[in-house]
């Protein structure tokens, strides 16, 4: 029986330059943030970063790791605008690709069930398709006259999610209301590895919430990292909410590169998540 | 401004507004009102106690309400779920075409074009804003609306930077498929409710707010509005709206953070 437990820099041991990743959660929410710093730490670049958009993006684009974003919005909830994406878009910085919500995901989902497209009418007349040549348009082949966009199916390298509870196999579990599109994230990658708050035994999922709460099936993933407050400081509800006060530090660190090296220092690279939860008191009695 | 108060009622134009927004899901029925702000969410929760009472609504993540609560409570408020609505069930509504949504525009032109993703050109844009979101696909599939809360000419423009939501002559232009589900329903503005009920699909001043003039508005619209000769007046609050919005849904006065009292 495998056990995929492993830690955030195996994780990014795994990865390499060049790459595709997406990033689960949603804006700034249960984002897995332990691993993303791992990427910051590390000499990864030209990264094309497929997420729907919070402070993941953000940070990649602060540090030049991140080529391309593929998105359908970057906004940390509570601070709508993410100042460091902005600044990144603002200077052409990043390539990017802009979609509506829904297509991202059908772009996923194509990926995820290895068809080259699927088709919705999300984009026609709007600028999407403007600023994006490289979509098209496909005819439908019943004669009901009607042509729709063709999402093309968005692979990825890597994908990699931040769950409530995981066990060692690779089955993960969410407790929130939403999963959001962790489930089509994994499938959509080669390789997909879930950090959760906690590793609990496969026999305790049910203990933890109901058998539908359990979102990822060890088949989808490859690697499980263990991170207490692995999301932090977005939130990872019910485990907890989003640390706003930080939130707003982290938005403050955009307004000079020197502010933002500081927060890289401060809070990246000081070393691992165990380093992480020290420093800000996460679960750590002192 | 007084003048055109209720003789019983004194209010402010953020109550105005809610009730502005509320209209615009008048007739809907059984489908998900989604709003985007306070002043939306105040104005759907408004409406399913008063005259639309079959809408479907969330909390504002994904638990649908059956009945409403109060604005800006936290998880831990009691309430009464009917209903899951994680983001890609929204997607379902949305591509099934049962839901209306009333979003923010940054910019919006005469045909209903709206813009929220970013100003200048896109490849490399003044001021990025959020992305285009949901606009693209929520435009072609279901009615749409906008609330603008401050109505001037750097909001209703001659032409937006963006093409986030589609308007009428875009949809027009790109096929039967963006028409067939295709409707901008309201603009509702702190001036102004605006429709686009004209033969070409100009927008249309619908009504002024009371205290506003049609100079006004045209003096703060980047465009050339069709006025019609028979002009009435945003209608003002109820008092029974009056007591749902200040003592039942924003006992906080949240609506006074988006239009100022």
């Amino acid at each position: 029986m495998a056990d995929k437990r492993m830690t955030e820099a195996e994780v990014v041991s795994e990865l390499r330059s060049g790459m595709t990743i997406g990033i689960g959660g949603w804006g700034s929410r249960r984002k897995p943030m332990s691993i993303v710093r791992e990427i910051l730490r590390s000499d990864l670049r030209d990264l094309t970063i497929v997420s729907y958009g919070g402070p993941d993006v953000g940070m990649l684009c602060a540090t030049g790791q991140a080529k391309k974003v593929v998105y359908g919005f970057v906004s940390l909830d509570s601070i709508p605008l993410e100042p460091h994406f902005r600044a990144a878009r603002q200077n052409a910085t990043i390539e990017a690709m802009e979609l509506d919500e829904g297509m991202l995901q059908l772009g996923l989902q194509a990926a995820a069930w290895r068809v080259s497209f699927l088709p919705c009418r999300a984009g026609l007349g709007s600028a999407i398709l403007d600023v994006n040549p490289s979509l098209r348009t496909v005819a439908s082949p019943y004669d009901d006259g009607l042509d729709f966009v063709a999402m093309p199916a968005l692979h990825l390298d890597a994908a990699i999610v931040h769950a409530n509870r995981a066990d060692a196999r690779g089955n993960a579990q969410y407790l929130g209301t939403d999963w959001f599109f962790d489930d089509l994230f994994c499938r959509a990658a080669k390789k997909a590895y879930v950090s959760c708050e906690r590793v609990v035994a496969t026999a305790d999922f049910v203990k933890e919430g109901h058998e539908s709460s359990i979102k990822l099936n060890r088949s989808m993933t490859h690697g499980v990292v263990e991170a207490p407050f692995g999301a932090h400081f977005t939130h990872c509800l019910p485990d907890y909410a989003r640390a706003e006060a930080f939130q707003r530090e982290y938005a403050d660190s955009a307004k000079t590169p020197e502010a933002w090296a500081e927060f890289f220092e401060k809070y990246v690279a000081i070393g691992d998540h165990a380093e992480y939860r020290a420093r800000l008191g996460l679960g750590v009695s002192s | 401004m007084s003048a055109d108060l209720s003789p019983t009622e004194e209010y402010s134009l953020a109550e105005l507004c809610v009730v502005a927004c509320a209209e615009a899901w008048r007739g809907d029925g059984e489908i998900l009102a989604s709003p985007i702000g306070t002043i939306p969410m105040i104005a759907v929760r408004m409406a399913s106690l008063t005259f639309e009472p079959d809408l479907l609504y969330t909390d504002g993540e994904a638990i649908l309400l059956a009945e409403p609560i109060p604005v800006g409570v936290g998880p831990d408020h009691p309430r009464i779920v009917e209903g899951w609505m994680p983001f890609r069930n929204v997607f379902d509504m949305v591509w099934s075409g049962k839901r209306h949504v009333m979003m923010g525009a940054t910019q919006v032109d005469r045909f209903g074009n709206q813009n929220i993703a970013c100003i200048g050109p896109w490849a490399k844009p003044k001021s990025q804003l959020l992305g285009v979101r949901g606009a693209p696909g929520n435009t072609v599939n279901h009615p749409t609306s906008y609330f603008v809360p401050a109505h001037t000419t750097r909001a209703f423009v001659e032409s937006v930077d963006c093409v986030s939501g589609v308007g009428y002559d875009r949809a027009a232009a790109a096929g039967r498929t963006a028409r067939e589900f295709h409707e901008i329903r309201r603009v509702v503005s702190n001036k102004a409710v605006l429709d686009f009920e004209t033969p070409d699909h100009r927008m249309r001043l619908r009504s002024v707010h009371p205290g506003v003039t049609v100079d006004d508005v045209v003096a703060n619209t980047g465009f050339e509005l069709v006025i019609p000769a028979d002009l009435a007046a945003t209608r003002s609050p109820t008092a029974e709206e009056l007591r749902l919005i200040r003592d039942v849904l924003d006992p906080k006065s949240l609506r006074d953070n988006e239009v100022k009292p």
